[in-house]
């Protein structure tokens, strides 16, 4: 039973990862780089939320609205600013703006809203179902969080395959002249790959931040990795592997954390990591390209 | 990062003769007049705790060129070495010291442990990981800065007058008579005997120059930039790239285990929680301001990117800003198209007016 | 021109060759690209100081072969045998240890490195000390350097490229690159070079000058030589021996003359229904 428990913890730790993986792997499949500013637009959506709920009192659902629109925006104006003049150039330049822009977004959170440590309201209340006698308790945010996630997998992968700007994002992932020349407006394609990745970690925001009752400027780094990890595991570029990715870190933290040791917990979670891409060297679910020679 | 050798155009120059001369002397230079002006105790205490920091920031910079710049591996976790060279130090000058009490030798001692132990590390990661490519190496990197950090966290060791006792995870050391503690897990260690001196520092710089420059200056070097520029190639002509690419990663990681050392040594007190990835990344940010490949500029980079900061602590809270939107604006600049082509006519201007002073003397 | 001889397998080698061991043998070689078969049943006897031509249209597979000879592929059936040496499962490293160099189709210089440091890399025959002694500079260090700096200019005066050692490899007209890649393939010491499209983007005066410094090569060396091109005049001018290649087979073998007026070559290229 208590291994149900912690299978059931996991896969509600693993669905936030899935979703903030989810914006990290699109934007690595079409603007192929590694977007270290994601875990801050995180961060960024969960004080959006805090006030939001907390200083005007609005309802929670016109709160997560408010963080999804304005970290959405957030996410295509950095990518408009700091990101697109330097499509051109190596990733490593980019890698280091988004760099800065991480710093940016972390100092200047610590600047407007202090570097302490504020208590987050979960927005859902905090209930629980007991089963089993009581053996297995499920919070009901557990449950959101895993249907929330699992309704996002479902549209994401509805949109990117049936949709005209969905195609669109895989043909830019494939081969970006080649799409220009077929008319795809490549520009708009990539903001809003950042625009849904971004409002995408708005809600992992409002999830994790619902979890752990406590946000902080720096809130976002360590899912930022985690998710980033997640993101390899499946297959870095690939929507599923993302997802699969994502429930499967969580579970793995929740079982080592439980069975074996909290305090090495992230040893083996990275030790996993590396030993699958030992085996799969593009992760779960990647593909394998191969230069031509 | 696929396209790194995008980024080191044309600048096998940087290797060449004329940077390596700019390198040693502006060391030189640089620690001879950072020394009179703290004999003559013009320096305020704060500048002057900076420099033997600064010393191993500019050591394990130079590492990381090694692997990110000349081998064309990103790395995001030397920090990691860094943190095994640094407690690897600590570890070997605690045990040491009632045996060895003279400093500077222990400071020797603590270092080549530092860079020893590091470097072995280097190869059981680089062994099966260089085999991966690009960004896959880059997130495994960090995955093994994460591991490092946590595993450090996790020890507890200590000496007293029956011996040496050691226990992982779970404190379970009691010492008796004579008790010294050296490291308590998240804690770190405490109570560091402080051996590393400015000019030790500034002696491992011109290690790590003699061996950085005479490497890429050697066969090896050169198999190294080949593999980087076009791994199909190298092959083709009989280098072994594995080979070649996971001797630069153990030098490169016994380096910065030999910074790290030093580092480590300069503190009385020393956490686990310091060598994360942040640090990682802030090293990154290092090499590539000063140029891939390019040692004199990962020098200055380096050392005005870590004092600036320092010396605008008066700002506060704004010297985060300041410095991210710098590092924003510094990347967007350089890799302007109308920026580089002002650059590219510049250096073509000088070329030209260079060759005409010669071809002057020449008819003369 | 040169007098051919026939092996009793039916294979043929320059006249000249006989007596010594072939410096390729390849045996029913073929290789699967998951269930599309790219190459199959290619053999192909190469003497030892012969210049061969390996000709197909577009697409025949004549690249992959070179690949599959250099290990870049590892074959799915057959043997490789490289002056008698069995090459089948050696890596691409080895193979070229073994005896075997190449040029690239889409030219794969070292940028970033002089034109010198180009050839020097492919030099690791002439190198013996370790990185330790090139760290310390042992006085090896020096020697060895200085031998491999007299030996690279020697190897680039072959194109009249001595002047261009400083010269980043990047920073080459196209041609010059060509020929980097020849020299420095010629640098590994190789029994037999691999030339894939050598004459590709030059004009005509540079592929006659490309002629005979190809000749000359295999007449200092005496080494073999084997290319791809699409350019039938340097193909038909100084190649002994014509394998053609079309849909991953051979299906001709002979002298320039027996391939010129061979109908199943004609077919291949001209296409069976060709309409006046």
């Amino acid at each position: 039973m208590t291994f149900l428990q912690f299978l059931i913890t996991g896969l509600s730790l693993g669905s936030v990862y899935a979703i903030i993986a989810l914006g990290y792997t699109m934007v690595y499949g079409i603007a192929k780089m590694l977007n270290f500013a994601h875990g801050d637009i995180i961060m960024v959506g969960a004080y959006l939320a805090y006030f939001a709920m907390g200083k005007y009192n609005l309802p929670a659902l016109v709160a997560v609205m408010i963080s999804v629109l304005v970290c959405t925006l957030l996410g295509v104006v950095v990518e408009r600013l700091a990101y697109k003049p330097l499509r051109k150039v190596s990733s490593l330049s980019v890698l280091i703006t988004a760099i800065g822009v991480s710093y940016l977004l972390q100092n200047g959170a610590q600047l407007l809203w202090s570097s302490a440590p504020k208590m987050f309201t979960s927005i859902i209340p905090p209930n629980t179902i007991r089963l089993f006698d009581g053996q297995l308790t499920i919070t009901h945010l557990s449950i959101f969080t895993i249907v929330v996630t699992l309704a996002i997998m479902i549209a994401l992968t509805l949109f990117v395959n049936n949709s005209k700007m969905g195609k669109a994002m895989r043909a830019c992932s494939e081969d970006k002249d080649t799409a220009r020349l077929m008319g795809i407006n490549v520009d708009t394609t990539i903001s809003v790959t950042f625009a849904i990745g971004s409002g995408l970690a708005a809600i992992a925001a409002v999830l994790y931040a619902s979890a752990y009752q406590s946000i902080s400027p720096t809130l976002g780094s360590m899912p930022g990795i985690k998710a980033f990890t997640a993101a390899v595991f499946g297959g870095i570029g690939s929507m599923p592997g993302a997802f699969l990715g994502g429930l499967l870190l969580g579970v793995i933290e929740t079982l080592v954390k439980g069975y074996l040791t909290t305090q090495l917990s992230d040893a083996f979670v990275f030790g996993i990591l590396i030993i699958i891409l030992l085996v799969k060297p593009n992760g779960l679910l990647g593909h394998k390209y191969s230069e031509k020679v | 990062m696929s396209n790194l050798k995008n980024l080191i155009t044309r600048k096998f120059f940087a290797a060449g003769k004329l940077n390596r001369t700019f390198s040693y002397l502006l060391v030189i230079i640089g620690y001879l007049l950072l020394q009179s002006l703290s004999n003559a105790g013009a320096l305020t205490s704060h500048f002057s705790s900076l420099l033997v920091p600064l010393t191993s920031y500019i050591v394990i910079a130079i590492a990381l060129n090694l692997t990110v710049g000349f081998s064309g591996e990103l790395s995001l976790g030397h920090a990691g070495f860094m943190g095994v060279g640094a407690f690897s130090a600590v570890i070997v000058s605690g045990l040491l010291t009632p045996y060895l009490p003279s400093a500077p030798l222990r400071l020797i001692v603590a270092m080549l442990a530092g860079a020893i132990v590091s470097a072995i590390f280097g190869a059981l990661i680089g062994i099966p990981v260089l085999k991966l490519e690009g960004d896959y190496l880059a997130i495994v990197t960090l995955a093994f800065n994460q591991i490092i950090k946590t595993v450090i966290n996790s020890i507890y060791l200590g000496y007293d007058n029956n011996g040496i006792q050691f226990s992982f995870v779970n404190n379970k050391i009691s010492l008796g008579p004579g008790a010294v503690t050296i490291l308590k897990g998240p804690i770190g260690a405490n109570g560091i005997k402080r051996i590393s001196t400015f000019t030790a520092g500034f002696v491992l710089i011109l290690i790590t120059l003699l061996i950085v420059y005479n490497l890429i200056n050697s066969r090896k070097g050169r198999a190294i930039m080949a593999c980087r520029d076009n791994r199909i190639a190298a092959e083709s002509v009989g280098i072994n790239v594995m080979h070649v690419k996971l001797e630069a990663f153990i030098i490169s990681a016994a380096l910065a285990g030999a910074a790290g050392a030093l580092y480590g040594l300069n503190y009385s007190t020393l956490t686990p929680a310091k060598f994360d990835y942040n640090l990682s990344i802030m090293i990154l940010v290092y090499v590539v301001l000063g140029g891939l490949g390019n040692i004199a500029g990962t020098i200055i980079s380096t050392s005005i990117l870590y004092i600036l900061p320092e010396q605008l602590r008066f700002l506060q809270d704004y010297r985060m800003i300041i410095y991210a939107v710098v590092l924003i604006g510094i990347m967007l600049i350089t890799n302007n198209d109308w920026f580089r082509y002002q650059l590219a006519r510049l250096s073509r201007k000088l070329k030209r007016r260079r060759k005409k002073a010669k071809g002057g003397a020449g008819n003369d | 021109m040169t007098k051919m001889v026939e092996y009793p397998s039916g294979a043929i080698v320059p006249e000249r060759d006989i007596g010594y061991r072939p410096v390729l043998e390849a045996l029913h070689l073929g290789i699967d690209f998951g269930g599309l078969t790219a190459v199959d049943d290619f053999n192909l006897i190469v003497g030892k100081t012969e210049i061969a031509g390996l000709i197909g249209p577009n697409g025949a597979g004549k690249t992959t072969v070179f690949n599959l000879l250099t290990k870049v592929y590892q074959p799915t059936r057959g043997t490789i045998l490289l002056d008698g040496q069995d090459t089948s499962k050696m890596t691409t490293v080895d193979a070229n240890r073994a005896g075997i160099a190449r040029t690239f189709q889409n030219i794969r210089l070292f940028n970033n490195l002089s034109v010198e440091d180009n050839v020097k890399v492919a030099m690791s025959k002439d190198f013996s000390y370790t990185t330790l002694g090139g760290i310390l500079r042992l006085p090896r260090y020096y020697r060895q350097e200085e031998e491999a700096h007299q030996k690279a200019l020697e190897l680039l005066r072959i194109f009249d490229m001595q002047d261009l050692a400083e010269t980043a490899a990047g920073n080459l007209p196209y041609g010059a690159q060509r020929r980097l890649e020849i020299v420095r393939a010629l640098a590994t010491k190789p029994k037999l070079l691999l030339l894939d499209e050598p004459a590709a983007g030059m004009n005509p005066v540079e592929t006659e000058e490309l002629m005979n410094n190809i000749r000359k090569i295999r007449d200092d060396f005496k080494i073999a030589v084997m290319l791809i091109e699409h350019d039938m005049k340097l193909v038909m001018g100084i190649c002994e021996g014509i394998a053609v290649l079309n849909y991953g087979r051979i299906i001709a073998k002979g002298t320039p003359e027996q391939i010129r007026c061979n109908p199943t070559v004609i077919e291949a290229y001209l296409g069976s229904n060709r309409e006046v």
